[in-house]
């Protein structure tokens, strides 16, 4: 198999999701509305004291943007399965798994990189500064795709099953654990002065990781979910 | 042997709430799996007899 | 063939582990001195870390059979992987139950976010995930497959959850308190702990083969009518 035809499946796939995404921008927008919405809940619970705000600011904001990216699983196979095309990608002649590598970037550039882009004000609006709101920037930017590519996993085992919503949390926020805690130590380190090196190297590691592993195991998934 | 009497026991040196807990716990969740299973091998085996006498039944009309 | 072998190894699999169990609660209680620095309390881990290993072999053991399964694509393989899980999560929660009654009086808190106890918590949540995939797929071959690739994931998981929360813990030094015996044990406690690890693993062979045996039965996995009708009733007849 060609090595053009290859790259060319993956960028069609993803050409065609977000083309039809443009159409669909309201899915971008409330997946922004909710992590606004749940990052100002914090400061409601718990005080507006800066100083408290500011040393939880990590752990929220990428507890809201995993949360985000959590929600936005309902839409990156569902719609294609309703619609029967996922059947026909199964069928295709190209390795599912890089088909699937290219549909979950794409769900991506759609759900998880506006959290990326929105997240330097988030921050300012906790007291982040300076290092740490860039540290923040590259931790998010690491990790989400990263949430996206082990989400699917999850997305594609429960497709068209009752009761999803709940049963796709379940199984994919253990899954999370790692990555928030490099993602959030990253934010942390860089506040406390230390540095966010190594939790970003570790982010960027489980990206790495993920975007080899995780197609292959959502691909079958979604065999298994189509028979 | 170490324990004085059966009252030093039961205490276990002040942490009698917490080490008897934690053994009685255990012993209740096996026995509440012994039973439980028991009780899932009996249903099923009645809906399996119930399956094939209602099997026989039919064929040997 | 499995179903009657499996029938008779289980009462002495039982038997075993209940004569095991007695022989290692009194080298436990009667036996094993009391600890320097702990107490009376230290004698928890005579449930506690057998149920924490148990938790962890049962896991693996369980993937291996969904390994197995997809692999071969064999249904006695999900099946086990399926007696499985329920056994794996008990032991797990009563890892995480023995864990906190040790925990309160030796550290003074109920919970401690440790590598040990947090990998635990998360284990549970994975077992939890493994059963609630298979009661919410009615179709069973899909079940079976679904939670088999859930249990795959998750077994590379739980190491990968072990170290972060171990590194997370270097970062964030203020309250870290590992769950682990700083002290030597005397060779009774070990021997006591290694005797209640093997009658937890005689138990759970017994259990786990009772309950492969119900599931059999459920989804009528045995011999079929057509092929055998002798082997039928005689497995109706068996005990």
């Amino acid at each position: 198999m060609s090595h053009s035809s290859m790259w060319g499946s993956i960028s069609g796939i993803i050409r065609r999701d977000l083309l039809l995404a443009m159409r669909r921008w309201s899915d971008a927008a409330m997946s922004l509305f909710f992590l606004v919405i749940v990052v100002s809940l914090f400061p409601l619970g718990v005080g507006p004291e800066p100083a408290v705000l500011r040393t939880i600011a990590p752990g929220v904001l990428w507890v809201a943007a995993l949360l985000t990216c959590l929600l936005s699983l309902a839409r990156v196979f569902t719609p294609d399965y309703l619609d029967g095309v996922l059947e026909q990608m199964v069928l295709v002649p190209q390795p599912l798994s890089l088909l699937v590598l290219g549909k979950v970037l794409a769900h991506w550039v759609i759900s998880g990189f506006p959290v990326v882009l929105l997240s330097p004000l988030l921050g300012l609006q906790f007291g982040l500064e300076g290092e740490a709101l860039g540290v923040l920037v590259l931790s998010l930017l690491l990790g989400t795709p990263t949430l996206s590519m082990i989400g699917a996993i999850g997305a594609a085992l429960v497709l068209g099953v009752r009761g999803s919503g709940l049963l796709v949390a379940l199984l994919v926020l253990p899954l999370y654990v790692p990555v928030l805690i490099f993602g959030a130590g990253a934010v942390t380190s860089s506040v406390a002065g230390i540095g966010g090196e190594a939790n970003l190297s570790l982010l960027g590691a489980c990206l790495v990781l993920s975007l080899f592993l995780a197609p292959w195991a959502t691909a079958a998934a979604l065999r298994i979910a189509l028979e | 042997m170490q324990w004085g009497s059966a009252s030093e026991f039961f205490a276990m040196g002040g942490y009698g709430l917490y080490v008897w807990t934690s053994f009685i716990a255990t012993a209740l969740c096996m026995i509440w799996e012994v039973l439980a299973l028991w009780r899932r091998r009996v249903a099923a085996r009645a809906e399996q007899r119930a399956a094939l006498l209602g099997g026989t039944d039919e064929t040997a009309a | 063939m499995f179903y009657p072998l499996a029938g008779r190894l289980i009462p002495w699999f039982a038997a075993v582990a209940v004569l095991l169990m007695i022989v290692g609660l009194y080298m436990g209680f009667f036996v094993a001195p009391t600890d320097f620095q702990q107490g009376e309390s230290y004698r928890i881990i005579f449930v506690h870390v057998p149920a924490a290993w148990m938790s962890m072999f049962l896991y693996v053991v369980m993937a291996i059979w969904a390994g197995v399964g997809m692999g071969l694509n064999a249904r006695l393989s999900f099946m086990m992987a399926q007696a499985i899980a329920p056994t794996g999560a008990m032991f797990t929660f009563l890892a995480l139950l023995t864990g906190a009654m040790w925990g309160k009086p030796t550290w003074g808190a109920w919970w401690v976010w440790d590598a040990r106890l947090t990998s635990e918590l998360i284990l549970l949540f994975q077992y939890a995930g493994v059963m609630l995939l298979r009661t919410s797929i009615d179709d069973a071959r899909r079940a079976d497959r679904s939670s088999a690739v859930f249990a795959l994931v998750g077994v590379v998981n739980v190491p990968i959850i072990y170290y972060s929360v171990q590194w997370w813990n270097t970062l964030h030094q203020g309250a870290s308190v590992s769950m682990a015996t700083g002290s030597k044990m005397a060779a009774t406690m070990l021997m006591a702990m290694l005797i209640m690890t093997i009658a937890f693993w005689l138990y759970s062979i017994a259990v786990i083969l009772a309950r492969v045996r119900c599931v059999m039965v459920e989804r009528e996995s045995l011999p079929t009518w057509d092929e055998k009708p002798a082997a039928m009733s005689e497995a109706v007849e068996a005990r």
